[in-house]
């Protein structure tokens, strides 16, 4: 199964307001064992200049996985998400995510190349608040393994 | 800037954990049922654990957990967490690559388990650390 070239450039609509929590924030850091007092202590991100606890890097992958089900998901494309590896990850930041965010996705298809039985799909994800200020672009390729 | 290898166990108990935290319940990485069925060697740690791992090393290196400006990485070769105590452990090195602006610093990273590379073109820009 090949992916349709022509979705390239595709955008999909702006996904619901994602908040951010205080806790989440602090159950991601404790998961990936991470302890340093601006993830978790509202005091320390404050020293830091930000308004509440700052969300480690990897943190927007956890909003944009969701997001990116509008994709995945699309019955067009008509990806076999059985056969899906992640390929690549890439975050730009323009400042951390932190608690109190709301975080709207909005997804587009930036690259899809058919090769040797697989695909291969790199969307890209601009995350911003619900007031249109932008915090982190995400680029995610997965690959479609062909079947056999 | 001191780029001393960092290294971190992965046990099954942290996947789980990850999985609950990350909301990425795929069950190869937690059943070694269904990875065996899917071809896999036994269950695997999630690629963004690995990556969110190399990030601490990252954030250590930089200084401050909010220093990092871009990070990227590509998965080649799954990191395979055996179902007993000690688990696995990766390997994280950095190499300074240049200064593609003023005032940041490009590293280029390297993770490696078991003496192999488990990550390709895994690169960051950090704000240099005063």
């Amino acid at each position: 199964m090949s992916l349709d070239p022509s979705f390239v450039g595709r955008s999909y609509p702006p996904t619901p307001p994602y908040q951010v929590g205080r806790e989440k924030i602090r159950e991601f850091a404790t998961a990936i064992g991470a302890v340093e007092p601006a993830y978790h202590d509202p005091d320390a991100a404050r020293a830091l200049g930000h308004a509440d606890v700052v969300a480690p890097p990897t943190y927007p992958f956890t909003i944009t996985m969701a997001a990116s089900r509008q994709i995945v998901e699309d019955p067009e494309l008509g990806i076999d998400y059985s056969r899906v590896v992640h390929g690549d990850q890439r975050f730009r930041y323009t400042r951390p995510v932190v608690a109190g965010d709301e975080l709207v996705c909005v997804n587009t298809v930036e690259e899809i190349v058919n090769r040797a039985g697989n695909s291969f799909m790199t969307t890209r994800t601009e995350v911003n608040t619900t007031a249109g200020e932008p915090v982190v672009t995400v680029w995610t390729k997965l690959v479609v393994r062909g079947e056999g | 800037m001191d780029l001393s290898p960092r290294t971190f166990r992965i046990t099954r108990a942290d996947l789980v954990r990850y999985a609950g935290a990350s909301g990425d319940f795929n069950p190869i990485h937690w059943s070694d049922r269904f990875a065996t069925k899917v071809g896999l060697p036994g269950v695997i740690a999630h690629g963004m654990f690995t990556m969110a791992l190399v990030g601490r090393a990252v954030t250590d290196w930089a200084g401050s957990p909010d220093a990092v400006v871009e990070y990227g990485v590509r998965f080649t070769r799954p990191v395979v967490v055996p179902d007993d105590d000690e688990g696995t452990e990766i390997e994280v090195r950095a190499a300074v690559r240049g200064e593609p602006e003023d005032g940041l610093t490009r590293l280029d990273l390297t993770a490696t388990c078991h003496g192999e590379k488990v990550l390709a073109q895994a690169r960051a820009v950090i704000r240099t650390p005063a």
